[in-house]
């Protein structure tokens, strides 16, 4: 498209028009997890976010990811963190501020952050597209068989720290 | 094909209302929820360099690090909410501006 004074605008392709839906979901849900005063309306855009990202995982073409991070997320950590605002009600309301005193710093912190982020991504050219890849079980084969190769002691010392943060939060939360 | 830097972009968005979400909020469970917004707006990162390096066929560090990070964030994520609870039952407050008995 060719705008009067000369600037070209591209026009997104039909992946890259879903694309944009998808990214500014996440955005916006991000966005209201951070503002909103209701704790639990916060918690629930965070798992709109979770599923935002899961999106965008099926964009990057790494199918096995999104449903991980949607079982694990969704299924899980946002439900771990909705109980939690049960268990804790005292500041779900909004009576008070959900602000502490320093808010207008971390604030501007934040915006400067995310603008010096926008213009070193922008600044450098990044490679154009990325190799194809096989829309298939296999990239989910190879993936099982670098855990149990590649990345065993990895694998095995998360196993652990699982089972230990599972014993951990039960003898923290435990009613003595 | 979507450009790897609206990925970076998108990513830094997230990454930057988890960091504000952090500092500026008082309630200990939202800080927890904006720690795990920062820890996906890293994995998205770590998938999309994945996709557009070299040989994503071959190489899948990218993504066996997200998966692991992803695990990880389950840990802390059960952890972190068992301690404000206990903190909880312990203070009945999890106003973290409330929380300074070890601040000098």
């Amino acid at each position: 498209m060719q705008l009067p004074l000369g600037v070209e605008i591209p026009i997104p392709t039909f992946e890259q028009f879903i694309f944009l839906q998808v990214a500014l979901l996440t955005a916006v849900a991000a966005m209201a997890v951070v503002t909103s005063r209701n704790l639990f309306h916060s918690a629930l855009a965070l798992t709109l976010t979770f599923f935002g990202v899961a999106g965008i995982y099926v964009f990057l073409e790494a199918e096995f990811l999104a449903v991980s991070q949607i079982l694990v997320y969704v299924g899980a950590i946002a439900m771990l963190i909705a109980f939690s605002i049960m268990l804790t009600r005292s500041m779900m309301y909004g009576r008070t501020s959900p602000l502490n005193h320093q808010w207008g710093k971390s604030s501007l912190f934040a915006f400067l952050f995310f603008m010096g982020l926008l213009a070193f991504v922008s600044a450098i050219p990044w490679p154009a597209a990325g190799e194809p890849v096989l829309a298939d079980e296999a990239l989910i084969a190879a993936l099982g068989k670098e855990f149990v190769t590649s990345y065993i002691i990895a694998f095995e010392v998360l196993g652990l720290l699982l089972l230990l943060a599972l014993v951990g939060a039960v003898m923290l939360a435990r009613d003595r | 094909m979507v450009p790897l830097s609206w990925y970076l972009m998108l990513a830094a968005f997230l990454f930057s209302c988890g960091l504000y979400g952090a500092l500026a909020r008082r309630n200990a469970i939202a800080i927890l929820m904006s720690i795990e917004l920062m820890l996906n707006a890293a994995n998205i990162n770590l998938v999309a360099f994945w996709r557009h390096g070299v040989g994503p066929m071959e190489d899948l560090t990218g993504q066996v690090f997200a998966l692991l990070i992803i695990g990880l964030a389950a840990a802390e994520a059960a952890v972190g909410l068992a301690l404000i609870i206990a903190v909880y039952r312990e203070r009945r407050t999890i106003d973290v501006e409330k929380l300074d008995v070890l601040a000098g």
